[in-house]
C-alpha cells in the first residue's frame, strides 16, 4: 500500500464483498462466547449454510457483542433491515434458525433478544 | 425499564443508552480480515496524518490535546499532555518509545481484552499515529499471557498490517516508520504499573522505581517513552478522523468521550457496556445493567478493581466522571464495574480486594509488603468476631500510612477499598465488632445454623449430611445442632429445603 488511493481501492473493495452477501451472520467469537460455547455454533451454522447452498449468506466470526449474560450470541444482519439478535443459542436452535430464518426468511421469535429481561 | 418489544439487541434499553466509539467495531467486523476494518474507514485516520502535509506532529498532538481525552487506565492525566511532553521534553533523543499497557489484571475486567478481539487493528493505527505524534519509531504491547486469544489475533492483525505496508518501513510512502512487538507478561499484577511494566519489557524482575523520573523523560531503556492503556488508543483513530470538536460534545466538563465498563457482580446484565462520561450511576445499574436480580436491593458497586473505592446507594445519581468519583473516595479505574447487593458484607468485600493485593505486592517495598498483610490481618479479626473499637481506628492509621508511603501506586491504592467500603458502611464494621453479627451473613464466624423446633419433624436428613457429626437427634424427633462442633458448611440447610427448619442468623 502506497497511498490513500490505495486505501480507498480496499475500502471499496471490502464492502462490495461485505454487500455480495445479502444476509450476514454475525457469532460472538470472543473469548467470552468461546467460553459460552459459540465454536460448536459456528461449525453448524457454515455447514447448514455449506449445506443447504444458501449462495447469499456470509458467516461471520466477530468480537465480543458486549452481552456476557446470552452467550452465545448470533445475530442475522441483512440489509436494509435491523438486525436480529438470538440470545442462548445452541445447535439445536441454530438449527432451526437455518432451516426457518435462513432458508424461510421467517424469525425464530422465541430465540430473539426480545423473550428475554432485556426489552 | 420501558417494555418495547424488539428482536434486534440495537433496539434494547441495554444498547440505546450505549455510546460506542472504543467499542465501535467489536462484534461487528471480523478481527481477523484486516480488509473488514479498512472497510469501515480502518487506517484512514493514519492514511491522512501521514499523507496530508498539514497533519505535523504538533498537530496531531494538539487534536488529541483538544479533545480533552484522559487515560483510561484509570489515571486520567491527559493524553495530549503525555503526547506533548514526550516529544518536548528531550528535544535531540535519539530513540523514543510508544507502549501499550494490555495487562489487564484487575479482578473483574475484561474491558482491553474486549478491544483486542474484537477490534486489534484499532490498536495498531493508534499506536502508528502515537509513534509519527512523538517521534517514535518502535512500539511494544504488554499483554498479559493469560489472554490466549488476544495474543493470537493480535499477532494475525500485526502480520496483516505489515503485510499491507502498514507497519514497517516507509509507510504510506511517507518517509516514517514503525514497528510493533507484543511482550507477553508472566501474570504479575504489578506489571501493570507503568515503571514496573517496562522494566519488566525490558527482560528484567517486574519492580516499580520511583517516579520522577517520569517515563516521557526516561522510560523504556531509558528512553522517552508513552505509556497509554488499550482503550486510551481504542479512541486515537476516531478522534484524529471525526476531531476533536466531535469528541467533547460527549461527556462531562472535565472528562470528555465514554468510558468502558465490565459490567458484573449482582446485576441483571452482565457485560461489556459503553457510556458517555456523565451517565449517572443509577441509569448504568437500572437501566443498561437491568436492575438487581432476584428483587435484591442495590448496595453499592465498586470501581477501580482493588486500587478503587464502592459508592454507596446514597451516591447512585452521581454522575460519572474522573474528578466526581475521585469526590467521593472512589476512583474511576480501569474499567471494572462490580455491583453488590444486600447480600454483600462490606467488611468481607474489603478483605477480598486486599487479600488481592496481599498477594499481588511485588515486595519491593516495606508499607506495601508488610502493611497490607497487617491490614489484612486486622480485618481477618473483625471478621472472625476478635474485632474491638479501636481497631477501627489503627486500620485507618495504617491504611494512611501505607498510602503515604508505599513505592508505587499497587501500594499507594491498595487501601482504598478498606477505607471507602469503612466510611460509606461504618455502621456495619461497628456491628461486627460490638454485636458480633454480619448482617449480609456472610462472615461464617459470626453465623449460627439453627434448627427451628416448631418446623423440624425430625426426618434426620440433615443428620445424615452433616459432615462433622454435629447434629443429633432420634427419628420424628426435634434434632439440634451442636455448635461446638459445627464448621458452617450450610449443607445441612440445602437438605431442608423442603420443610425450612434450619436457618443461619
Amino acid at each position: 500500500m502506497k497511498n490513500l488511493a490505495d486505501l480507498q481501492a480496499i475500502k471499496e473493495k471490502s464492502q462490495n464483498e461485505m454487500k455480495a452477501h445479502s444476509t450476514r451472520v454475525l457469532v460472538g467469537m470472543a473469548t467470552c462466547g468461546i467460553a459460552a460455547g459459540a465454536k460448536p455454533i459456528i461449525e453448524a451454522l457454515e455447514e447448514g449454510v455449506k449445506m443447504n447452498n444458501l449462495a447469499d449468506v456470509e458467516v461471520s466470526r466477530v468480537g465480543c457483542i458486549g452481552l456476557c449474560q446470552y452467550e452465545p450470541l448470533v445475530e442475522v444482519v441483512k440489509e436494509g433491515e435491523d438486525p436480529v439478535t438470538y440470545v442462548n443459542m445452541d445447535v439445536d436452535k441454530v438449527n432451526k434458525v437455518i432451516e426457518k430464518h435462513l432458508k424461510g426468511g421467517e424469525i425464530v421469535e422465541e430465540y430473539t433478544v426480545s423473550g428475554t429481561a432485556l426489552t | 425499564m420501558s417494555c418495547i418489544q424488539t428482536k434486534s439487541l440495537r433496539n434494547t434499553v441495554f444498547y440505546k443508552k450505549q455510546e460506542r466509539v472504543a467499542l465501535r467495531n467489536c462484534g461487528y467486523i471480523d478481527p481477523e480480515k484486516i480488509e473488514q476494518y479498512i472497510g469501515v474507514d480502518g487506517y484512514q485516520a493514519l492514511g491522512m496524518v501521514l499523507t496530508d502535509g498539514s497533519f505535523t506532529p504538533e498537530k496531531v498532538i494538539e487534536i488529541v490535546k483538544a479533545s480533552g481525552l484522559r487515560g483510561r487506565g484509570g489515571g486520567g492525566f491527559s493524553t495530549g499532555m503525555k503526547w506533548h511532553l514526550a516529544r518536548t521534553i528531550i528535544p535531540d533523543a535519539d530513540q523514543k518509545y510508544v507502549c501499550c499497557n494490555a495487562d489487564e489484571g484487575d479482578p473483574g475486567a475484561f474491558m482491553d481484552r474486549s478491544v483486542l478481539e474484537g477490534d486489534p487493528h484499532a490498536l495498531i493505527e493508534a499506536m502508528t499515529i502515537a509513534g509519527y505524534a512523538i517521534g517514535a519509531n518502535q512500539g511494544y504491547i504488554y499483554l498479559r499471557a493469560e489472554y490466549p486469544l488476544a495474543v493470537k489475533r493480535l499477532e494475525i492483525a500485526i502480520g496483516q498490517a505489515k503485510e499491507y505496508g502498514l507497519l514497517g518501513k516507509n509507510i504510506f510512502e511517507s518517509g516514517f516508520d514503525f514497528d510493533l512487538e507484543i511482550r507477553l507478561g508472566a501474570g504479575a499484577f504489578v506489571c501493570g504499573e507503568e515503571t514496573a511494566l517496562m522494566v519488566s519489557i525490558e527482560g528484567n524482575r517486574g519492580e516499580p522505581n520511583p517516579r520522577p523520573p517520569f517515563p516521557a523523560e526516561k522510560g523504556l531503556f531509558g528512553k522517552p517513552t508513552i505509556l497509554n492503556n488499550v482503550e486510551t488508543y481504542a479512541n486515537i483513530p476516531r478522534i484524529i478522523l471525526k476531531g476533536s470538536d466531535w469528541f467533547t460534545t460527549m461527556g462531562t466538563e472535565k472528562s470528555k468521550g465514554t468510558k468502558v465498563f465490565a459490567l458484573g457482580g449482582k446485576i441483571n446484565n452482565t457485560g461489556l457496556v459503553e457510556i458517555p462520561m456523565g451517565m449517572t450511576l443509577r441509569e448504568v445499574v437500572y437501566d443498561v445493567g437491568g436492575g438487581i436480580p432476584n428483587g435484591k436491593k442495590f448496595k453499592a458497586a465498586q470501581t477501580g478493581g482493588p486500587s478503587g473505592g464502592c459508592i454507596s446507594d446514597k451516591n447512585i445519581d452521581i454522575e460519572i466522571d474522573y474528578d466526581n468519583l475521585i469526590s467521593i473516595g472512589s476512583m474511576m479505574g480501569s474499567g471494572g464495574l462490580i455491583v453488590m447487593d444486600e447480600d454483600n458484607c462490606m467488611v468481607d468485600m474489603a478483605k477480598f480486594f486486599l487479600e488481592f493485593t496481599v498477594e499481588e505486592s511485588c515486595g519491593k517495598c516495606t508499607p506495601c509488603r508488610i502493611g497490607t498483610k497487617r491490614l489484612f490481618e486486622m480485618l481477618e479479626k473483625i471478621t472472625s468476631g476478635k474485632g474491638e473499637m479501636e481497631d477501627l481506628d489503627e486500620i485507618e492509621q495504617l491504611c494512611r500510612y501505607i498510602k503515604k508511603n508505599s513505592l508505587c501506586g499497587l501500594g499507594q491504592t491498595a487501601p482504598n477499598p478498606v477505607l471507602s467500603m469503612m466510611s460509606n458502611f461504618r455502621e456495619e464494621w461497628v456491628s461486627h465488632i460490638k454485636d458480633k453479627k454480619c448482617a449480609a451473613k456472610v462472615c461464617v464466624d459470626l453465623l449460627e445454623y439453627k434448627i427451628l423446633a416448631d418446623k423440624c419433624v425430625g426426618c434426620s436428613l440433615c443428620k445424615k449430611a452433616c459432615p462433622v457429626d454435629a447434629i443429633s437427634g432420634e427419628i420424628k424427633q426435634k434434632h439440634v445442632i451442636d455448635q461446638s462442633k459445627c464448621i458452617k458448611c450450610g449443607v445441612c440447610v440445602n437438605t431442608c429445603k423442603k420443610f425450612g427448619a434450619i436457618i443461619k442468623e
